[in-house]
């Protein structure tokens, strides 16, 4: 493989944060590969939504808040999120809960996005 | 071809480390080349030098160590996920070293294929 | 692409939201708990079934044998070992599994 070179990576997040550590962990791996100058993505699918709804207050968990991290990701170039359509729908949310600008995408749609990736990570 | 491995679960609770021994093994069989297994997550306790299975039972951390020296696997454990729950240099099994996220991106990039096992 | 779920389609809802994001074309390979889901009378074989129309189904021997449900496989789904794994994943483009 040449240096330099150019892979299509996409983050695929489908579970709850605080539940489980795997929302904090994927955004600290999405924040490394920013670094990598590759080209990002990130699918929000399944309950995996809840990670970007807006307005956490973990003071009363004692967990650090890792929310503005995601509101951080533009300025780290990283700004193809998309969110399943019918899992917001499945949960009662719309586009106007997130707490970044997303698009949002049927499962299928995502599905052919994922079609066209050289790497797809999933936590 | 050259396959790369997440590992995103610990030994003995979950059965994607077997999972992916098996896998690393058969591949390794196959004569492709399996250049690094990368812990993360509670996946960082398959990396430490304290585990004591049963003498019945299999000793994963080990054969992954011996897997890793007889065909020059590079075995990385993340730096923040293991220092997060006690894995340091001083009780790190043979074979595996601590470092950092980037090595799992570098996986992704120089890899033809990365296989994940989790929960 | 392969797409692979371990997990029980009665525990979490990874087969369905697999079944439902995968493209035609593309195989589906079942381990771990995920080979519940290849097995006669599941509530989920159904769907299985029918999406073997645009998926090629594969499921791990070993992880059916492992758990005494080798003996009900449902018809359609192809028996792999661990080098049978591998020939998935190196022959598929990319893969994505559905934790």
């Amino acid at each position: 493989m040449s240096e330099g070179q150019i892979k299509k990576f996409m983050y695929v997040n489908r579970k709850a944060p605080h539940g489980t550590v795997y929302a904090l962990e994927s955004l600290e791996v999405v924040l490394i590969a920013a670094a990598f100058d590759q080209d990002v993505s990130l699918a929000f699918m399944d309950d995996g939504v809840y990670q970007l709804k807006k307005g956490f207050n973990t003071k009363g968990i004692e967990v650090k808040n890792f929310q503005p991290t995601y509101r951080a990701l533009d300025d780290y170039d990283i700004n193809k999120l998309y969110v399943e359509k019918e899992a917001l729908e499945a949960r009662g949310l719309t586009q106007d809960d997130m707490v970044v600008p997303v698009e949002v995408m049927s499962r299928a749609e995502i599905g052919k996005l994922m079609e066209t990736q050289d790497v797809v990570l999933s936590f | 071809m050259d396959i790369g491995i997440l590992i995103n679960e610990g030994p003995y609770t979950h059965q994607a480390s077997d999972s992916a021994y098996l896998f690393a093994r058969a591949a390794i069989e196959k004569g492709h080349k399996v250049s690094r297994v990368f812990f993360y997550h509670d996946g960082v306790n398959n990396s430490t030098r304290l585990t004591e299975p049963p003498q019945d039972d299999r000793h994963i951390v080990n054969r992954w160590a011996k897997l890793g020296q007889e065909h020059s696997i590079d075995l990385v454990v993340c730096v923040a996920a293991a220092l997060r729950r006690g894995i340091k240099d001083e009780n790190l099994a043979p074979g595996f070293r601590i470092s950092g996220l980037g090595q799992l991106i570098e996986t992704g990039i120089q890899s033809e294929r990365l296989v994940t096992f989790g929960d | 692409m392969l797409h692979i779920v371990n997990k029980s389609p009665q525990d979490r809802n990874s087969l369905d939201t697999c079944l439902a994001t995968a493209q035609p074309g593309g195989a589906l390979l079942l381990i771990e708990d995920g080979v519940y889901a290849a097995t006669n009378g599941n509530a989920a074989a159904g769907k299985l079934t029918q999406a073997m129309g645009q998926l090629k189904v594969y499921a791990l021997k070993a992880d059916l044998e492992a758990r005494g449900m080798a003996d009900r496989v449902l018809e359609g789904v192809n028996l792999v070992d661990y080098g049978g794994f591998v020939d998935l994943v190196t022959e598929h483009a990319t893969c994505q599994s559905w934790l």
